[in-house]
């Protein structure tokens, strides 16, 4: 076969299209179901979810050659029942009502949510944002990324089918089977979309913010993590090297670079070394430095690697490793191995106190990770509040792995796969995506004078309102016909109908 | 000033001046006295602009031509692509074009055996008539009272007296009439042995869509395989997806012998129609292929569009939307008839196919007139005037249909005086 020698539409534009128009019918009749038969369908298919988390997790490795099987298990399971119990307490269907502020708040959904889904966690976040999707009644298109196109198309089948069996309007759920960059960005553009969720590269986040719909974006993450000298150097040593490793460095929140006092670095780094941790040499820090930075940037071909895998890519052989240490003496972006790093390689300098800590943090954030994610191990409330204000991070994990702290799955900040990484990281979103962040209210709000009282709303649902009242049928009178005769036989129609009428 | 680069209108009443000339008074001056004063210019989607620049949203679809939209960016897309290379093409030859739609037809039309292409309907009509009598060595056509089939020589002659008696084309006895939904006439009309065929609209559009009873079809296939007469499907209005199955006749669970496709086929931008046949009603294409002949029957660029319009309406997401809207309007007709019980009394549905009754003779004249005021088009049934024919396009959006029913609900104050006074004359 050779070239086409028609010119013809982009089916799979035009029925990415028509997916928009399915999803807005979805979306629709999806707000007309109350909050229990909206949990009926959370509950399905987050129990669907749960069910098939290894299987997904065993698929995302297989195809994208990223990360750790028991790791996006872990996630998987987070992102599906993990999440249903966490949001369990809170009901984002029905009138809340504010007797204090005479206000009726009424839940809006977005409507029709266009959601990028990542090469790094794809499973986990089709699961994370479709489960939030459903829990606001909201429709939802999924844009997975090419690379890890065909686990996401199928747990998403996976997702519609147990949501269609607990009840769900048609559409809500759906999925683009073959996605590529030019399509996603016209999709993503189209005005009937409602809002983007855009979890990705730098590039499709960019990409979000342009499209002219309402997007909720995130930037890249670069986690510095501190640790001082009154932090407990065993856990933190343990903490640190499983935080790395988990899922092989591919959450955005993982560890990009320790930054430890100098009166307690070399036992952190034993400690490190004691829990797995490969301290490298200055000559395998700097064959890894040529590996993972080409000139294009970051190797991607090395994310979510193994720790030995990349250190053979590199020319050393370290087969236990869990993670590798790369110990650095300049902590400013043009020290490569200070950027963000998806892989199980760390950064480790030393600082003197705290406010060298502070200024290197900044740094190496300067380039990239604004917005995002720091850790600390101390006890000292004094730097960790310091730490926290100086540093243009929105969250700070305290004496827990960033990795996991930092998305929200071992603090209480809510476990999500969509960090928010705020003004500083060309975001309209500061915290963890929640379910709050998918749904409005429309307010009523009362006159406040103290002479106008509230009304009694309790029980009354805008979706099983009383029925009016059938309103009477008005024959028109037309202006010629004006007599007595007339009007009296007018009025006696009127009355048998409406009697009928009200029968 | 209405400009169009190859001609010009001073305003739309010099359109009517020139229209009452030069083309057809009776028509234009029907519309007027209807309160109708319509004349589409711009045209986008399910949508209509009149001249005067009034946006009238299309519940008409000239019976189902505009079942994807009009100009759909697709469709359109497709016939320009389509433009850069072919043109109508030689009917003598075989074509890339017409081989992949008949095969795209015949794939999806179980039973069926080849494509025969027309430009439109009623060409169509006169194939499927020729191919039965061509299998059956009979001449009598049977078809319904107030049924319609178009207006070609043998199409017209099954249909309603007001259309052929003018011209001299009825054939009382070789085209026989009986009432719809009467199977003892039907079986009386096939017993002779001697008809050819019978020819039905798997609903009857222009007769304002009365529902087959519960397996009337049936029964009306089997009494034609009982007295050895073909089943012809006309599927211009029930067809391409508009029964919620591609064919009405598989939403009935029949299988004819011969069936005819048109309107929507086209696009509603080239005019092309099909009539498939059997083994046995194909056979003719076999002994003599050039019995029937047709220069602008299966014009290439119409085989392209129509391939289109096939694909787009086996998309899952058109399936889909069908449903959908048909769900949506069986809910919100109920809701409008429990609001409106006093002039509007009955739906007939299948699929996006309505038909809304109205308590009075031409109830459906001052419905239409009312709810072209209120910024929708929908006709009434030419041969039932208490009907208004409705008719949603199978890619509606959620957003439109709610905006026809807003419509439909404002318009019924005003439909009601309209029927006052339409009474009084009465």
């Amino acid at each position: 076969m050779s070239e086409v020698l028609l010119k013809v539409p982009d089916a799979a534009l035009e029925r990415g299209r028509m997916m928009i128009e399915r999803a807005r019918w979805g979306a629709t009749k999806f707000q007309k179901l109350d909050r229990a038969a909206t949990m009926r369908i959370v509950n399905a298919v987050a129990a669907a979810a749960h069910a098939k988390a290894q299987t997904y997790a065993e698929w995302a490795v297989r195809e994208t050659g990223m990360g750790v099987v028991a790791d996006k298990r872990m996630k998987n399971e987070a992102c599906s029942k993990g999440l249903v119990e966490l949001y369990a307490q809170e009901d984002f269907v029905s009138p809340r009502i504010d007797a204090g502020r005479k206000i009726v708040e009424l839940q809006r959904p977005a409507g029709v949510l266009f959601a990028l889904i990542p090469v790094t966690n794809p499973v986990a976040t089709i699961y994370f944002k479709t489960l939030l999707a459903l829990m606001t009644r909201n429709a939802i298109i999924l844009s997975p990324h090419p690379g890890a196109k065909a686990c996401c198309a199928d747990a998403a089948r996976s997702l519609m089918e147990a949501a269609k069996v607990a009840g769900a309007p048609d559409g809500i759920i759906q999925v683009l089977e073959e996605p590529n960059i030019p399509l996603i960005e016209k999709l993503m553009s189209d005005e009937r979309i409602d809002l983007v969720i855009a979890t990705g590269g730098p590039s499709v986040v960019k990409a979000s913010y342009r499209s002219g719909n309402p997007a909720l974006g995130v930037g890249p993450g670069n986690a510095p993590v501190l640790v001082d000298d009154s932090a407990d150097l065993k856990l933190a040593a343990k903490r640190i090297v499983q935080s790395k490793a988990f899922d092989n460095s591919i959450l955005c929140t993982n560890e990009s670079v320790v930054l430890a006092f100098s009166t307690i670095a070399d036992s952190l780094l034993a400690a490190m070394k004691a829990e797995g941790a490969h301290i490298c040499s200055p000559e395998e820090t700097e064959k890894l430095r040529k590996l993972l930075f080409t000139e294009h940037g970051f190797n991607t071909a090395m994310i979510g690697k193994d720790a030995s895998i990349i250190a053979s890519a590199a020319g050393f052989a370290v087969p236990k490793a869990k993670i590798l240490v790369t110990p650095v003496t300049l902590i400013q972006p043009e020290e490569k191995l200070v950027r963000e790093k998806l892989c199980p390689v760390l950064g480790f300098a030393r600082v003197t106190h705290i406010d060298q800590a502070i200024s290197a943090a900044r740094s190496m954030m300067r380039l990239s990770g604004q917005g995002h994610s720091a850790a600390i191990h101390s006890k000292n409330e004094v730097n960790i509040m310091g730490f926290a204000a100086a540093l243009p991070a929105l969250r700070l994990a305290v004496n827990v792995g960033c990795s996991l702290g930092a998305s929200g799955y071992e603090t209480n900040l809510g476990p999500a796969m969509t960090i928010g990484t705020g003004f500083a990281g060309g975001s309209a979103l500061s915290e963890n995506l929640t379910p709050h962040h998918l749904v409005q209210v429309a307010r009523i709000a009362y006159n406040k004078a103290s002479s106008e009282a509230f009304g009694n709303f309790a029980g009354l649902d805008p979706l099983h309102l009383p029925k009016a009242a059938k309103s009477p049928v008005i024959l028109a009178a037309s202006t010629s016909d004006v007599d007595e005769l007339r009007r009296e036989l007018r009025k006696i129609i009127l009355e048998e109908l409406n009697a009928v009428l009200a029968a | 000033m209405f400009d169009y680069g190859h001609f010009k209108f001073e305003s739309k009443q010099a359109l009517f001046d020139k229209a009452i000339t030069y083309w057809n008074p009776d028509k234009t001056k029907f519309w007027q006295k209807a309160g109708i004063d319509l004349v589409i210019d711009r045209r986008e989607g399910y949508c209509l602009y009149d001249m005067s620049g009034r946006r009238l949203i299309d519940l008409h679809l000239n019976g189902g031509t505009y079942n994807l939209g009009h100009r759909h960016p697709e469709l359109v897309e497709t016939l320009k692509g389509a433009l850069d290379y072919f043109d109508m093409g030689n009917h003598w030859f075989p074509s890339v074009a017409r081989a992949a739609l008949a095969e795209q037809l015949i794939t999806i039309s179980p039973g069926m055996k080849y494509a025969v292409f027309a430009p439109g309907g009623a060409e169509a009509v006169d194939i499927a008539i020729k191919s039965a009598r061509y299998a059956t060595k009979r001449r009598k056509i049977v078809s319904i009272i107030k049924g319609y089939h178009g207006h070609s020589g043998l199409s017209v002659a099954t249909g309603d007296d007001r259309f052929t008696k003018i011209f001299l084309a009825d054939q009382p006895e070789t085209f026989i009439q009986v009432p719809f939904n009467d199977i003892d006439a039907m079986e009386i009309a096939l017993k002779g042995n001697d008809c050819a065929a019978l020819i039905m609209e798997t609903i009857p559009a222009t007769y304002g869509f009365p529902m087959p009873k519960e397996g009337y079809l049936n029964a009306c296939k089997a009494l034609c395989e009982k007295y050895g007469a073909m089943y012809i499907a006309d599927e211009v209005q029930t067809g391409l997806m508009r029964t919620g199955s591609m064919w009405g006749w598989q939403a009935y669970g029949i299988q004819p012998d011969i069936m005819v496709t048109a309107k929507g086929l086209s696009g509603g931008l080239y005019p092309i129609s099909a009539c498939l046949v059997n083994e046995r009603t194909g056979q003719w294409l076999n002994e003599d292929g050039a019995a029937h002949i047709s220069t602008s029957g299966g014009a290439e660029l119409g085989c392209i569009v129509a391939h289109k319009v096939l694909e787009m309406l086996l998309r899952p997401e058109t399936i889909a939307n069908v449903h959908t809207v048909t769900e949506f309007f069986r809910e919100g007709m109920q809701e409008m008839m429990q609001r409106h019980g006093d002039i509007f009394t009955g739906v007939r549905q299948r699929g996006v196919i309505l038909g809304l009754e109205y308590n009075h003779p031409e109830g459906a004249v001052s419905v239409s007139r009312a709810l072209y005021e209120h910024g929708i088009w929908a006709i009434f049934s030419s041969l039932d005037k208490r009907v208004l024919q409705w008719k949603p396009g199978v890619l509606l959006s959620a957003g439109m249909c709610q905006e026809i029913l807003d419509r439909y609900d404002a318009a019924m104050p005003r439909a009601r005086e309209l029927l006052h006074a339409a009474s009084k004359v009465n």
